[in-house]
């Protein structure tokens, strides 16, 4: 089976495990969730290290870093709003 | 994938199982914080893993990219109003997208003459998917932090002229692989479906109104984790393919969720242009009936000597910025032994779970929370409702199946004893028609900005005996 089957197998499948784990969230925490999921959608600067460690010339190593630039922001920004969020749900 | 180096793998496999565990955590208030933890570590090991795998040949240039970015991300997400989140959520997905879109971008420069295949078609897809995230996230944060109309921008012929790019963008994407065989440079067909795609993301956000920006968001998230999977695909990385679609799943339940609580299909909310003037309404008559007013001294009688309450946030509370000074309000009538509930709207506030998020802040413990389906048929039962800012979702002409919001979920706050409207005037909601509520015999009418009126109403209810 060549690489491009696989992945989407893998992409088919973890689809459908988001959507089991994701539909029992609260409708409460859904801003949360949707903050939670944006920054895991950073998972981008595993590629944009990939890029920008192999570039080659100045166009490439210009858009390896941009790309790993906008991805630290979707990630540091998105884990720390929702854990900032979270925060602040409390039962009294 | 890499087998020379198993471990690496095995570490990539830790981080997607913890993406996943992390993401279960979030089913529970009390569970939910410790999840967000669980996965920013399988980010930080997707991470090392990567950098101790990549030949990397210059470091220069990724710490600054590292350290940029990290830095731009923390003072937004520390600095952040809770009334701003949809924006902030809306740009953060747009970097997202982005940074998915310039890996495709970059794999592509390196090797132009890729060709239709698997790796091309992967490409274009992460490079279009990725720059639609990009612009459209940024025209939908422009809308909502008012930097422009809010307002549908809609021509004659739009669909149809969209529908053109589209099909442009797509014919670039292919010439660009070769189909064809057209003399152009490739990398010149390269730049010019990108510019397309790009143009494609405003054109496709643009049409849509500021209150239907919640759904645009949620799509967007979507896409933002489609982008990354076909980044994924592009230097076939499984845990970049997973991420990428336990995003995309998340971002299209919400969607969908969104649309159901206004009972309007996707396609409705993306090519429909409501909001704003609505033809074939007559609005002439709006606020010209006779209502039953009352002050703060009144309402604080009618929700201080009752058993309970059900107080219905809309968005109004969060421009007044008078979630606090409505926590205060519920604290004392709490003390005075009444039971307060709050009850939140689906499409309550600016993007899914906005409301229940400013009420936290403000300190409302969350098992007072109740949505739509939980509350709803207990509305018949509650002495006095109190509704702060809110409108179309309390709008009774939702069962009337000739108005233009029929059929929309709303709570059933008309069949408490009492009900209890704060309002600046009775000017109509989003959806731009009159709400029969205001003119019930049950109904009081408590004008004026939502946190004066708030402020006025914890003063008289302190005085009650």
């Amino acid at each position: 089976m060549g690489e491009l089957m696989i992945g989407l197998y893998v992409f088919v499948l973890a689809t459908l495990t988001g959507r089991e784990v994701i539909t029992k969230v609260p409708p409460t925490l859904h801003t949360p969730l949707m903050s939670g999921a944006n920054a895991i959608s950073g998972i981008a600067i595993v590629g944009a290290i990939v890029v920008a460690g192999r570039a080659e010339g100045a166009l490439q190593t210009g858009l390896g870093i941009a790309a790993i630039a906008m991805a630290m922001i979707n990630v540091v920004g998105g884990f720390m709003v929702t854990d900032r969020m979270l925060g602040m749900f409390r039962k009294r | 994938m890499n087998l020379d180096h198993p471990l690496i793998e095995v570490a990539y496999l830790l981080s997607a199982t913890l993406f996943v565990v992390g993401l279960k955590r979030l089913q529970s208030p009390a569970t939910a914080r410790a999840g967000n933890a669980l996965a920013s570590l399988a980010m930080l090991i997707a991470i090392i893993a990567t950098v101790v795998d990549a030949e990397i040949l210059t470091w220069n240039g990724i710490l600054v990219g590292v350290v940029l970015g990290s830095l731009i991300g923390a003072v937004a997400a520390r600095r952040v109003e809770m009334t701003d989140m949809p924006q902030l959520v809306g740009i953060f997905n747009g970097f997202g997208g982005g940074a998915s879109a310039l890996v495709a971008i970059a794999e592509f420069t390196g090797n132009p003459a890729v060709g239709l295949g698997s790796t091309g078609i992967t490409i274009m897809l992460g490079s279009l998917i990725g720059a639609v995230t990009f612009t459209g996230s940024f025209i939908a944060f422009a809308k909502l932090q008012g930097l422009m109309t809010g307002n549908p921008i809609t021509f004659p012929g739009q669909n149809a002229f969209n529908a053109v790019v589209f099909l442009a963008v797509l014919t670039l994407a292919a010439t660009a692989m070769g189909v064809g065989g057209l003399a152009a440079p490739t990398m010149t067909l390269f730049w010019a479906f990108l510019a397309g795609a790009l143009v494609l993301g405003v054109l496709v956000v643009i049409p849509i109104g500021g209150a239907d920006m919640p759904v645009v968001i949620s799509l967007l998230n979507s896409y933002s984790g489609l982008a990354a999977s076909a980044a994924g695909f592009v230097i076939g990385n499984m845990v970049l393919i997973i991420s990428g679609a336990l995003v995309g799943a998340a971002g299209l339940i919400l969607t969908m969720l969104m649309c159901k609580g206004m009972n309007r299909s996707l396609a409705n909310v993306a090519f429909g242009g409501f909001g704003g003037e609505v033809a074939g309404v007559d609005r002439s008559q709006i606020g010209k009936r006779p209502v039953r007013r009352a002050d703060a001294e009144a309402v604080a009688a009618e929700l201080g000597y009752v058993n309970s309450v059900i107080v219905v946030p809309g968005y109004g509370l969060a421009v007044a910025q008078a979630q606090h000074e409505l926590r205060k309000v519920g604290d004392l009538l709490e003390e005075r032994g009444v039971d307060v509930r709050y009850a939140i709207h689906p499409v309550a506030g600016r993007m899914p779970g906005h409301m229940n998020v400013l009420l936290a802040e403000a300190d409302v413990s969350y098992d007072k929370l109740f949505d739509l389906d939980e509350i709803n048929d207990d509305f018949p039962n509650t002495d006095a409702v109190l509704i702060v800012g809110a409108n179309d979702v309390v709008n009774p002409a939702a069962r009337d199946p000739s108005s233009i919001i029929a059929g929309m979920p709303i709570l059933d706050v008309d069949r408490a004893r009492r009900v209890i409207v704060m309002k600046r005037s009775l000017s109509p909601g989003f959806a731009g028609i009159d709400n029969d509520l205001f003119y019930l015999e049950n109904t009081l009418m408590f004008f004026g900005d939502a946190k004066d009126s708030m402020s006025d109403l914890v003063r008289e209810v302190r005085e009650l005996a």
